[in-house]
């Protein structure tokens, strides 16, 4: 059976959208919750239906018009979906669970968006109330559970709270820093009647999501910025969840000063600017890690310092005034002490210090950047490239992928050596192409993220790259592509070992490959049993052509590449090791 | 350097706020040493008193991580000198030791107070600082103590007004046509719910 490449469902419009919400109305919770999505402009829902969640499932039967439903395969993939779709259409994800099982499920996805802000509204249905607290069938404290791992959560017991609830958690979750936020609704609550009425949430007493931008606060970070000689940005995730692409990119050039992004902050600057120097952290690019103790005004947006990219602390931009520009308050000190720090949303901040810089270059300092650059070019990335001999190369396949789709393709990827390779050699063009799972790093997101990021962006290629382990965790998300015809292309860097884990056993446990080594299926033939085409590649004469196969396939497609065994990722920064000591072999 | 430390927040009045606060210092491996929470002048809004013996520089990055929970106006750490604050204890003790003159004595110099007096033992109040609170247990146990109950603290803050003030603003300036949602307690209904 062909796939075809369908697009999701176009929404309704808008005035029949008004016409849902007309209020007020007598119905049930359960109606009251769809209708409440409908008027959030919610499009798109992931989930697995199940006891607790029947009425609300029962209602959405009613709304398959104005809401589409993705029966994914497991309730981890709902979530992962939900972060793809929001991380390219910008829009909160929506998922639905059932209670119990359904919504332990959520655990690691809701951790996952929590770590890399990502607005997501979960909602799982409730034993009733009468039952809670009794160790009822598939009851489960999800409240207490998701507690730490969402950024707001609530349990519902009664209809008339639902619209207000899922209000709120619809202003939580894409407000300020964006993070999840799961609404529990009991049955009772789903199947009661009253009277329906929505508004929208715009003001919560308690929470102020939007700092306001402190003007000397920016004339501090300026005057340094001004008077810097070795000035460096830091472009984090912020950036890109503010849409501040523009803005950084303009005070880079206008005040010439270098730019390196954080493993979430790519694809926010094109990596051909002539900014822009690389990609930051353990298994990032040589020149970025190196010159971070070398500059005297450090800026660094919407980024936290996270371990991965500072190394050991103790040792970290000593030298420079940091300036942290950071709409979350309690980041800020956090693990860096701020010489500046601009407690506000990155667009805001970036626009009110583009009018204070001068016009600067600072070409001997942004030279540096090169000569390191050649470095890496010469010991790693040309070998890495365009090999000449041996096995296959995770760097070549990417390579490959990114002259194909001239980078302009959202690129998903796992968690291993194939997501530093990809992130390292994939040329990113265009903002909100880079997804992955940056905090927490979970095996398995990719294929169901990616699955989320094409119904986002229907309009992009989308191309998930999977080491063959991360591919086992979730792969019964392929049932889903199969039924929703979600045309995402699937690439399997297979080197039959649980990759990363092996390099380190290789450099720092003696090569004593405990439990890494992996016998693994027929990749191919499994996506076939899920009617999806797909190809295996071994011999370094066959990738191009196949590149090409499965770009100009319509529709979803898997390719399994057979890669060298035992490669390794670097430059690489032995983890608690100061970043100066990042080794280039 | 380690030191008690007073931290104080202010909350909206929600299921599950103690939880989300202690979930912050059990995190970081803080013990929280005691814990008092009541209603301010403010209807809705929660005062938690908390001691905890930590360094500075940790408390201020965990007041951060506090005040960004949703349903949390403020959170502050203070030094000692920057509270007034007192604990109370109640301690039962054998009526029997009321024959003995010295006890009267030692009532009136730690200015306690006496509750309340059956056959068989009274109930004797004191507030004041942790330490007298347990000196004054010492000192009471030759006499029979049968009991002893202490508080957390309870702590005013001695710059405290200004913020009380931008409650109320905050309250002021919250759009007239927005109803925040209240959510109540759970309803009962029927046992007629079929499970899957
Ligand atoms: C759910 C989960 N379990 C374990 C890990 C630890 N881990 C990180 S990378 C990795 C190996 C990934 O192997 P593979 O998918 O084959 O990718 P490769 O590194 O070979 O590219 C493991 C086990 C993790 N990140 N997530």
């Amino acid at each position: 059976m062909q796939q075809k490449d369908v697009l999701p469902m176009k929404p309704e419009p808008a005035e029949k959208r008004a016409a849902a919400t007309a209020a007020p109305l007598n119905i049930t919770g359960s109606e009251a919750v769809i209708r409440s999505l409908i008027a959030e402009g919610v499009e798109t829902i992931f989930g697995y239906p199940g006891g607790a969640i029947m009425p609300i499932y029962d209602a959405l039967y009613d709304f398959q018009k104005e809401v589409h439903h993705i029966l994914v395969r497991h309730e981890q993939g709902a979530t992962h979906a939900a972060q793809g779709y929001a991380r390219t259409s910008g829009k909160t994800g929506v998922v639905f669970a059932t209670s119990g099982p359904g919504a332990t499920n959520l655990v690691t996805g809701l951790a996952d968006a929590y770590m890399d802000s990502t607005p997501m509204v979960c909602i799982t249905g409730q034993v009733a109330a009468h039952l809670l607290g009794t160790d009822a069938f598939q009851e489960t404290d999800v409240i207490g559970i998701t507690m730490p791992i969402t950024k707001w959560n609530i349990q519902v017991t009664r209809p008339e709270d639902i619209p207000g609830a899922i209000a709120k958690a619809f202003y939580i979750a894409g407000s300020g820093r964006p993070g999840p936020v799961l609404v529990d609704i009991t049955r009772n609550a789903q199947v009661a009647k009253f009277d329906f009425e929505y508004k929208k949430c715009d003001y919560i007493r308690s929470y102020r999501p939007v700092p306001k931008l402190d003007p000397e606060a920016v004339a501090a970070a300026a005057e340094l910025i001004n008077n810097a000689r070795r000035p460096y940005i830091f472009c984090g995730h912020g950036v890109l969840l503010s849409g501040a692409e523009k803005e950084l990119i303009q005070l880079a050039e206008k005040a010439g000063i270098p730019v390196a992004s954080t493993l979430l902050g790519l694809s926010a600057v094109p990596v051909d600017h002539p900014q822009y120097v690389g990609y930051l952290g353990m298994h990032g690019n040589y020149a970025p890690n190196i010159m971070t103790n070398e500059c005297d005004v450090l800026i660094a947006v919407g980024m936290r310092f996270d371990d991965r990219i500072t190394g050991d602390v103790s040792q970290y931009v000593k030298q420079a005034k940091v300036i942290h520009i950071e709409i979350d308050a309690a980041e800020i000190n956090k693990i860096i002490k701020a010489d500046v720090a601009v407690h506000a949303d990155a667009k805001t901040a970036l626009e009110a210090l583009l009018k204070l810089v001068k016009p600067a270059k600072h070409d001997e300092w942004l030279q540096g950047f090169r000569e390191a650059d050649k470095q890496e070019e010469e010991k790693v990335s040309k070998k890495e490239l365009y090999p000449a001999e041996g096995g296959l190369k995770m760097a070549e396949v990417v390579r490959l992928i990114s002259e194909r789709t001239e980078g302009k393709a959202v690129l998903v990827t796992d968690v291993g050596q194939h997501q530093m390779i990809a992130s390292r050699y994939y040329r990113f063009k265009d903002p909100n192409t880079n997804i992955t799972s940056g905090g927490m790093g979970t095996m398995g997101f990719a294929l169901p993220a990616a699955m989320g990021a094409k119904v986002g962006t229907p309009e992009k290629e989308v191309v998930a790259v999977i080491g063959d382990g991360c591919f086992q965790m979730t792969l019964q998300e392929l049932g889903t592509i199969y039924q929703s015809e979600i045309g995402v292309k699937i690439v399997i860097l297979n080197n039959n070992f649980l990759g990363m884990v092996r390099q380190w056993q290789q450099l720092f446990f003696d090569k004593r490959y405990s439990s890494t080594e992996m016998t693994n299926p027929d990749f191919v033939q499994i996506a076939k049993g899920f009617f999806i085409p797909g190809k295996k590649v071994t011999d370094r004469a066959d990738i191009t052509a196949a590149v090409d196969e499965m770009m100009s396939h319509k529709g979803a497609y898997l390719l399994e590449v057979v890669v060298e065994k035992e490669d390794n990722v670097f430059p690489m920064v032995p983890s608690g090791q100061p970043i100066a000591n990042i080794r280039l072999e | 350097m380690q030191k008690e430390y007073t931290v104080t927040v202010y909350t909206e009045d929600r299921i599950g706020i103690t939880n989300r606060i202690c979930v912050i210092f059990t995190r970081r491996g803080i013990n929280i040493t005691s814990l008092t929470t009541a209603e301010t002048e403010i209807p809705g809004v929660y005062k938690f008193i908390i001691t905890v013996i930590s360094e500075k520089e940790k408390l201020v990055k965990i007041v951060g991580q506090i005040e960004r929970l949703i349903e949390i106006h403020r959170a502050f750490v203070h030094e000692e000198d920057e509270v007034v604050y007192q604990e109370l204890a109640l301690y039962k003790i054998s009526t029997k030791a009321l024959q003995n003159g010295n006890i009267e004595l030692l009532i009136r110099e730690n200015n306690a107070r006496i509750l309340t007096i059956t056959e068989d033992y009274f109930v004797l109040e004191k507030t004041g600082h942790q330490q007298e609170l347990i000196d004054l247990q010492a000192k009471l146990a030759p006499y029979g103590l049968i009991e002893y109950s202490k508080s957390g603290r309870v702590a005013i803050i001695k710059w405290s007004r200004r913020f009380h003030d931008h409650l109320k603003e905050l309250e002021q300036q919250r759009p007239d046509n927005l109803k925040q949602a209240t959510y109540s307690e759970h309803t009962e209904v029927s046992a007629e719910e079929e499970s899957i």
